[in-house]
């Protein structure tokens, strides 16, 4: 049991802090929801990967910096607590790379991931059909056997960024006979200026054009974009999602930042009582879920995989990420309504938390059916 | 940085669970609230044998201690089977005898089983002063031992807590009392105490939802069920290495923040535990009862939830 780190460890610690306060913009970009601020973000991806802070995690050949997950947990602190700008390629680096480093081909790791790490391209996720939401399995979209690649037909939603980004990765339906609805699946990457591809712009509820749906009309996708076995895109897709809910998505180091925030905003309003116990009760559960984190990388460095734990750890993050900012915004007051405030554009944000990346109700089940052993009911 | 526990802290928590499973601790605990320690005092014998009292005594007064991480997993499996006692005053009592006068001629005894010791919080009563063979009281001008016999025993929601006022004065032990130092012990011994009982109502009641059938099915496969026990889960886990973080840093603000979350998910998963029971649940008969009271009394014994959030406020966590 310990919680300080290496010499060496804070080393890169210090050397992070001091390479943020050199560079971290001055005036927050404008939202990465919007044309102008994407590419004001996607400059500040390539600023972070020029010296090689865009995926420390990573080995170094693919930009990285080989650091391992408890300095990515050190960066992270250091990074939200310099008030560094949202990540516009976190979907790529945090799912898709993934992926690839599990199941990609050595071909496949080298031509997507440096350009993931630098901003170059931007990933999307293409997974949800308007059929197909929680009930993710199912998805009606089609991938067509072709000479060396396959057909893509239909469409898919709520792709995150997708009006500004460059590609996406998916799960298609190859083999429609197969008898079970996640059995004949395949995940593949396209791209999404790829002839046959159509993306129209969703507004989202303050209506920035944030996600898109994308409607696809045979769009050619070659061999070597499939992503491990074809028919295998389920187990695959399921196999990183442990990563979407755990820890890499939503990193410890954002909700103490903005738990650090929020109990600055407190005091500077004379620390109001009739807020004393949503603030204290904040700052508590931004420290549970770093410690947390920190079991669960030891745990991870250790050999052991993150499984139907990341559930919890996806229920427990959205719900303090609103928590966060609905008391903030009630702080705040008449000024907490003003659409560009500092904390407004957060609590959009948050309040798609336990929408996405599976339900929070997907969530329960899952703790329910696999941590607690209760019996699968109708769902 | 490791933040996990090593090999021969989980031995030392499969030991214990081990040694209370044996125990038949509902028969213990039913005995102890009718004023009948025999059975209590013999665990507690155990208890000692293992060194659970031994680990906030440091070595030179007979003890393993101070070891915050290990006092936490003992207190776990403490809360875990309900044991009753003073467990977490006798802990703390070590620490406020720290005083090398007062730790001579007390801490042996307290590390060793021979000793059950009560700490009545200042303006709050003791817990078990009956059983208790040193009442301990902290004043601003110093600690006393209580010698007068202590008041009648006051019943608690947890009839497994028998409270007692101690009364004033009695034979002063030293003028310095690390009254906080003492505290920040005993809120961790009480916050790793409820995270133990929380997880034993959740395993309680997991196993109850599964084999209650209505309907036709188990009740364990409505959604509506399942849902809230999944909070409940979730709730504890979280709390678990709030309560751990706090063992390593013994910083008053991370115990604070540990107690009342450890507390809070305890509690909460009482009220779920009670609920998806149905009636049976609101039953003293039945052994669930034992940790149902204890979740509500461990609430606010030692610290309420906003004393511990202004601890965690003042010092900005
Ligand atoms: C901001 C945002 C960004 C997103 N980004 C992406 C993206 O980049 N790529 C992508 O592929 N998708 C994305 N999504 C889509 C997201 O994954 C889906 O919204 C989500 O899976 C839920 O599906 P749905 O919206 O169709 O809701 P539905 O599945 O229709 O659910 C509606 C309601 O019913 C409940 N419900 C459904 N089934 C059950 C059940 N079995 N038990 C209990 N309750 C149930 C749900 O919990 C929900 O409350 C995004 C969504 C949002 C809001």
């Amino acid at each position: 049991m310990d919680l300080t780190h290496s010499p060496a460890d804070e080393e890169f610690r210090t050397e992070a802090r001091a390479w943020l306060r050199a560079h971290v913009p001055r005036t927050p970009l404008p939202s990465l929801e919007t044309e102008e601020g994407f590419a004001a973000h996607r400059a500040w991806e390539a600023e972070l990967a020029a010296d090689r802070w865009s995926v420390v995690s990573w080995p170094e050949r693919y930009g990285g910096r080989d650091a391992g997950l408890l300095r990515w947990l050190v960066f992270e602190e250091e990074y939200w607590a310099a008030g560094a700008p949202g990540r516009v390629g976190q979907n790529g680096v945090s799912l898709l790379a993934p992926t690839l480093f599990a199941y990609g081909t050595q071909e496949q790791r080298a031509r997507v991931l440096p350009p993931m790490a630098t901003g170059e391209v931007v990933w999307a996720q293409a997974w949800s059909e308007p059929e197909a939401g929680s009930d993710l399995a199912a998805l009606t979209s089609r991938a067509v056997r072709t000479d060396g690649g396959w057909r893509l037909r239909g469409q898919k939603t709520w792709s995150s960024r997708a009006a500004f980004a460059d590609r996406a990765f998916g799960l298609f339906r190859s083999d429609p006979a197969a008898p079970e609805p996640h059995q004949g699946l395949t995940y593949l990457m396209f791209g999404l200026r790829d002839p046959g591809v159509t993306v129209r712009p969703i507004g989202r509820l303050d209506g920035k054009p944030a996600f898109a749906e994308l409607f696809l009309d045979d769009v050619f996708v070659p061999d070597e974009d499939v992503i491990g076995e074809p028919g295998q895109g389920w187990r695959i897709a399921m196999s990183t999602t442990g990563d979407e809910r755990g820890l890499t998505l939503r990193s410890p180091g954002r909700f103490l930042a903005s738990a650090a925030r929020l109990r600055d905003l407190w005091r500077a309003q004379g620390s109001p009582e009739h807020s004393r116990a949503r603030v204290a009760d904040a700052l508590i559960a931004a420290r549970a879920y770093q410690l947390f984190a920190y079991a669960a990388a030891s745990r991870i460095l250790d050999g052991a995989r993150l499984g139907p734990e990341s559930s919890m750890n996806k229920i427990f993050w959205s719900e303090l990420d609103l928590a966060l900012h609905e008391t903030a915004l009630d702080l705040l007051g008449a000024e907490g309504e003003l659409a560009d405030g500092a904390w407004s554009e957060g609590y959009v944000f948050s309040l798609a938390g336990p929408v996405y990346a599976g339900t929070n109700e997907i969530q329960r089940d899952i703790v329910a059916e696999r941590l607690l052993g209760l019996p699968k009911g109708r769902r | 940085m490791r933040f996990l526990l090593d090999a021969e802290q989980r031995a030392f928590a499969d030991a214990l669970r081990a040694m209370l499973t044996a125990a038949d601790t509902p028969a213990v605990i039913r005995d102890w609230s009718r004023g009948d320690h025999t059975r209590g005092r013999a665990l507690w014998s155990r208890l000692a044998e293992a060194g659970v009292f031994a680990l906030a005594v440091p070595e030179e007064y007979g003890g393993l201690g101070p070891r915050p991480v290990e006092l936490a997993v003992a207190f776990v499996e403490l809360g875990r089977y309900a044991v009753p006692g003073p467990l977490v005053e006798t802990a703390g009592a070590a620490v406020l005898l720290g005083e090398p006068a007062p730790a001579r001629r007390f801490l042996p005894g307290l590390a060793a089983g021979a000793d059950l010791a009560t700490v009545a919080a200042p303006g709050g009563y003791a817990l078990d002063g009956d059983a208790a063979s040193l009442r301990l009281s902290p004043a601003p001008d110093g600690l006393y031992l209580c010698t007068a016999p202590p008041g009648p025993v006051r019943r608690s929601l947890d009839p497994a807590r028998r409270l007692t006022a101690l009364p004033p004065g009695g034979e002063l032990l030293t003028p310095a009392v690390p009254y906080d130092r003492a505290l920040t012990w005993i809120r961790l011994a009480t916050a790793a105490q409820a995270l133990g009982v929380g997880l034993a109502l959740l395993d309680r009641t997991v196993a109850h939802v599964r084999q209650r059938t209505q309907f036709g099915v188990p009740v364990g496969s409505f959604q509506a069920v399942k849902h809230r026990l999944a909070d409940s889960r979730t709730a504890l886990e979280f709390a678990r290495p709030l309560v751990l973080g706090a063992a390593v840093s013994l910083r008053p603000e991370d115990v604070a923040a540990a107690k009342l979350t450890a507390c809070e998910a305890a509690y909460r998963t009482a009220r779920t535990a009670l609920h998806l029971h149905g009636a049976i649940g609101y039953t003293a008969e039945y052994d669930l009862s034992l940790w149902l009271t204890k979740a509500r009394a461990l609430r606010s014994a030692w610290g309420t939830p906003e004393e511990c959030r202004d601890r965690v406020l003042a010092a900005g966590l």
